[in-house]
């Protein structure tokens, strides 16, 4: 074993030189004629070729030197840290990992304060600050936790009830449509809407619960995705209610205890003293979202203990022993519905208060399949897991707008926001191939005995519908 | 025997004229047995003899073509578990349900497994989860207690040290176990295992035989189990059914059933014929002794048995104490089983139309002479070859009128005629007393008697069999 070792590294080194000029002379190959040469048209509409060879070197030495790297350094590494893995078996989670969720509480309470603070610094006046953290508390914070929601709301039904939901983003819908609806025909205040919208949406899961009980796995996902199509398609062909691809504007914005965040003397900011900015309704829609996320996890976490919970999980883990132990899996099946899309209807009405807008354009079906595709890189289940996933899925794609720099290396045509969806489908192949049951596949057991151990992720299911 | 069934108040669960068909498949045929309260009932059977088809019609996860089954609570609740869905047969007639292949939820821990067997009375505690949510203290205290039942019972199996740990990750004996003890946290008062031994080694399967008697004497649960580890069912049993091709062919104490030249017949899988031949052969030999004809049997057959199943072990069948069976068979004279072997015509019952195809001669058929226990009018064939459709009055099945037609029934006018001893004698080989007279089924031959004097000619389109 020792001889082995020892021999190891040169082999290993020869190896890794041979396959990364390998790859280099492969990624010529293939680049050669569509990277190296362009043609252009020029000022007299001639056909022009045009020569890339820095682009093309670029190409051939990512393609060579990754190839290197991976084969002399990554692959080594990753199989020594496995089998060290292997070896010590129960190791302690670190404090980190540990008060993970604390310390990122902490950070999501401060983060449009410290946003404001780092951009004073930056810019050097109070009013740069504010103005420019607007990008970041919306763009990012509010963004970002609106999908945390939509994916927590949807945990519920597919993490916990194993109930594969593809149509979620009709109740977001729901939701966003009747805090529209009733607030520009009636003037209902938003904080008497959000609770209605959130009723309206599970009302909706109940009745879209009821015709789908039987089906499950691939059955119920087809119906479920029809479901969030046919509310779609309502929305755009009901003119008169909703004025169809046109949407409704001028929704009435929340307000804080019945002052509005208008610039007016009636105002936020003229009440406080403040200088006048938009960014406090930002700033307060921020702390609304991130209140109502809070309070789908504090519900999530308190159900989970509750016996509707573990009857969720026990559903998802097996139906048929659910029954024979005396569960009605009908109502078990329609709460984890209704919640869910409870949530999701809390979550609707927010997004029209925010936006000030709705169209049926903002409930496609890729929303579905993003909030899902959050749940399920997250690890179906896991509260923590999918507040990173959310994180990286639209922080990430929001954060590609903001690389400038890649213009530099890819020209100036280069936009990175169409490569976003390209990109996210790569994240997530290497995050399936990495982390099979998402960023956290354990599970923490909702009662414990002695200790509190989580279940590995090998031990559980995903439900079969 | 008949006439213990219906004011039994020792039976917990009653099967009467169960019938199971599956398309053309007769899974069971007119199934009669009763469970003893506090007693341990063991179902055995061959392969494919329709065991888990019971179980399943009593656990609700089927619903039975024809039958009735009558759960008698302690405190004296009558449900009639056919009607009801199986969750509710759990829920309100206390049956609980283990499965052949086992169905824990491997993704919860021991104890969770626990816990959600405890969901509905956990449910009416926690307000139906709304006041659970609120954190009130009812629930904490029934949450507690909840854990304090699921450690009595994870100590009595021997697993309070992994109560943390998923249930999938039990070796295979202790998730046996703890499916039992899963299914006695709903509070049964009739426990089904369906082959609880499978599977377990001979420590294991002892430590089996000790949880169930535990469970009978201490809890006062009574038990149906269906098993083929003969070991367990001889030592545990107080009450054996026997089924083969759907049909009961014998019923008593283990000592009865093991020494019934029919059961040993179904078990070492020989004719019908080659049994009655044996007899016949002992009997014109001078053996008065039944025992002595089924050694005959046995030796004769376990050559073939040999070749045909290597792993079945029939030494356990096989007689070993001839003066109990005289006793047994004493006993049981009166039952049709034994008498259908004694009877040297070998008319055959029931099981004749069921999956397998028995050879029968058509010939003998019409030739049997009527069966003893037959009504003072029999005759023995019907009058002008026709038989009226006794199926016509309310209350004769098809079962029935086959049965009826066997005992030389044939006409309504012979109904009509029965007097008092004709019905004792009728209802005892239909096995269902009292009802003749409930149904007035003597009134509605009369009718259909004078009707079809008037027109001589009535649509008949089945004659007998």
């Amino acid at each position: 074993m020792a001889d082995v070792q020892k021999i190891e590294p040169d082999s290993v080194f020869a190896k890794a030189v041979k396959e990364g000029l390998l790859a280099g002379a492969l990624a010529f190959g293939l680049f050669f004629l569509i990277v190296g040469f362009r043609t252009d048209q020029n000022i007299r509409n001639e056909l022009v070729l045009n020569q890339r060879w820095g682009l093309l070197a670029i190409f051939v030495l990512v393609a060579g030197i990754g190839r290197f790297l991976l084969t002399a350094y990554i692959t080594p590494w990753s199989e020594a840290r496995s089998k060290n893995k292997r070896a010590a078996v129960e190791k302690e989670q670190s404090a980190f990992r540990k008060s993970f969720p604390k310390i990122g509480l902490g950070l999501l309470l401060i983060y449009p304060f410290l946003v404001i603070l780092i951009l004073w610094a930056y810019n050097g006046s109070i009013m740069g600050g504010l103005q420019g953290s607007l990008k970041y508390v919306d763009n990012f914070g509010i963004q970002i936790l609106i999908y945390v929601m939509l994916a927590w709301g949807l945990n519920i039904v597919v993490g916990l009830a194993g109930l594969l939901d593809l149509g979620y983003v009709a109740f977001y819908a729901v939701g966003a449509y009747s805090y529209a609806l009733l607030s520009t025909h009636f003037g209902l205040s938003f904080w008497l809407l959000l609770p209605m919208a959130g009723i309206f949406a599970a009302l909706w899961g109940i009745m879209l619960g009821f015709p789908v009980l039987r089906l499950r796995g691939d059955y119920l996902a087809i119906v479920t995705l029809a479901f969030g199509e046919i509310i779609r398609l309502v929305l755009i062909n009901w003119t008169v209610v909703t004025k169809g691809t046109f949407g409704i504007s001028g929704i009435a914005k929340a307000t804080l205890f019945g002052i509005p965040f208008t610039p007016g003397p009636t105002g936020f900011a003229a009440l406080l003293g403040l200088p006048n900015s938009g960014v406090y309704y930002k700033i307060f829609l921020y702390y609304l979202i991130l209140l109502l996320a809070l309070l789908t996890a504090w519900v999530t976490i308190r159900l989970r203990r509750m016996p509707i919970g573990r009857a969720w999980e026990a559903l998802r883990e097996d139906e048929i022993a659910c029954r024979s132990l005396g569960i009605n899996t009908t109502t078990t099946k329609l709460t984890a519905f209704a919640t869910g899309a409870m949530f999701g209807g809390f979550a609707g009405s927010f997004f029209a208060a925010r936006q000030g807008f709705v169209s049926p354009e903002s409930f496609v079906f890729l929303e579905s399949a993003i909030i899902l595709a959050i749940v399920v890189l997250g690890g179906m289940g896991s509260l923590v897991g999918i507040a990173i996933a959310a994180a990286v899925m639209i922080g990430g794609t929001e954060l590609l707008r903001e690389l400038e720099f890649l213009k530099r290396i890819f020209g100036p045509d280069f936009t990175p926001e169409l490569y976003r969806m390209l990109l996210f489908g790569l994240a997530m192949i290497v995050v399936m191939v990495w982390k099979p049951r998402g960023f956290v596949g354990n599970r923490e057991p909702s009662a414990f005995l002695h200790k509190r151990k989580m279940v590995s992720s090998e031990f559980t299911k995903e439900g079969h519908g | 025997m008949v006439s213990e069934v219906q004011n039994n108040p020792t039976a917990i669960l009653r099967v009467e004229r169960l019938s199971m068909k599956f398309g053309g498949l007769i899974a069971i045929n007119d199934l009669n047995f009763e469970a003893r309260r506090g007693a341990i009932t063991a179902l055995i059977g061959p392969n494919g003899a329709g065991k888990t088809t019971v179980f399943n019609c009593i656990t609700g996860f089927y619903k039975p073509t024809e039958g009735m089954l009558t759960m008698t609570r302690q405190n004296g609740e009558e449900y009639l578990l056919e009607r009801m869905a199986d969750f509710v047969i759990t829920k309100k007639a206390k049956v609980a349900r283990t499965f052949q292949n086992i169905r824990l939820f491997s993704g919860l821990t021991v104890l969770e497994n626990l816990l959600v067997a405890q969901h509905n009375p956990l449910m009416l505690s926690s307000g139906f989860t709304i006041l659970g949510l609120l954190g009130l203290p009812t629930y904490k205290k029934a949450a507690s207690d909840a854990i304090e039942k699921a450690r009595f019972w994870l100590d009595k199996i021997n697993l309070v040290e992994r109560a943390d740990d998923p249930a999938g990750d039990l070796p295979y004996g202790a998730q046996r176990r703890l499916e039992i003890a899963r299914a006695m946290c709903t509070d049964p008062e009739l426990l089904c295992l369906d082959e609880p031994a499978a599977g377990l080694n001979a420590r294991e399967s002892a430590e089996l035989n000790k949880l169930l008697l535990d469970i009978r004497d201490e809890t006062g649960t009574s038990i149906l189990l269906i098993e083929h580890d003969m070991s367990v069912v001889m030592e545990i049993s107080d009450h054996v059914v026997v089924l083969e091709y759907g049909t009961k062919i014998s019923d008593g104490t283990p000592e009865t059933v093991k020494n019934d030249p029919k059961v040993i017949a179904a078990y070492l899988g020989v004719e019908d014929e080659e049994v009655v031949e044996l007899i016949e052969q002992a009997e014109a030999a001078g053996v008065d002794d039944i025992t002595a004809a089924v050694d005959l049997l046995s030796t004769e057959a376990l050559h073939e048995i040999e070749e045909a199943h290597p792993d079945m072990a029939p030494a356990t069948l096989i007689p070993s104490a001839p003066a109990k069976v005289r006793r047994a068979r004493a006993t049981a004279a009166k039952k049709p089983v034994v008498k259908s072997v004694t009877d040297k015509t070998a008319a055959k019952p029931a099981a004749a139309s069921t999956v397998k195809s028995k050879p029968i001669n058509p010939a003998a058929k019409s030739l049997v002479a009527i069966k003893p226990g037959a009504t003072a009018n029999a005759l023995a064939e019907p009058r002008g070859g026709k038989a009226d459709k006794l199926i016509i009055i309310k209350g004769i099945g098809p079962v029935n009128e086959r049965k009826l037609n066997e005992h030389g029934i044939f006409h309504f006018d012979q109904i009509a005629a029965w007097k008092k001893a004709d019905i004792i004698a009728a209802e005892a080989y239909l096995a269902f007393d009292g009802r003749i007279a409930r149904e007035d089924w003597i009134g509605q031959a009369k009718k259909l008697a004078k009707q079809s004097q008037v027109t001589p000619a009535p649509k008949k389109t089945r004659g007998a069999k």
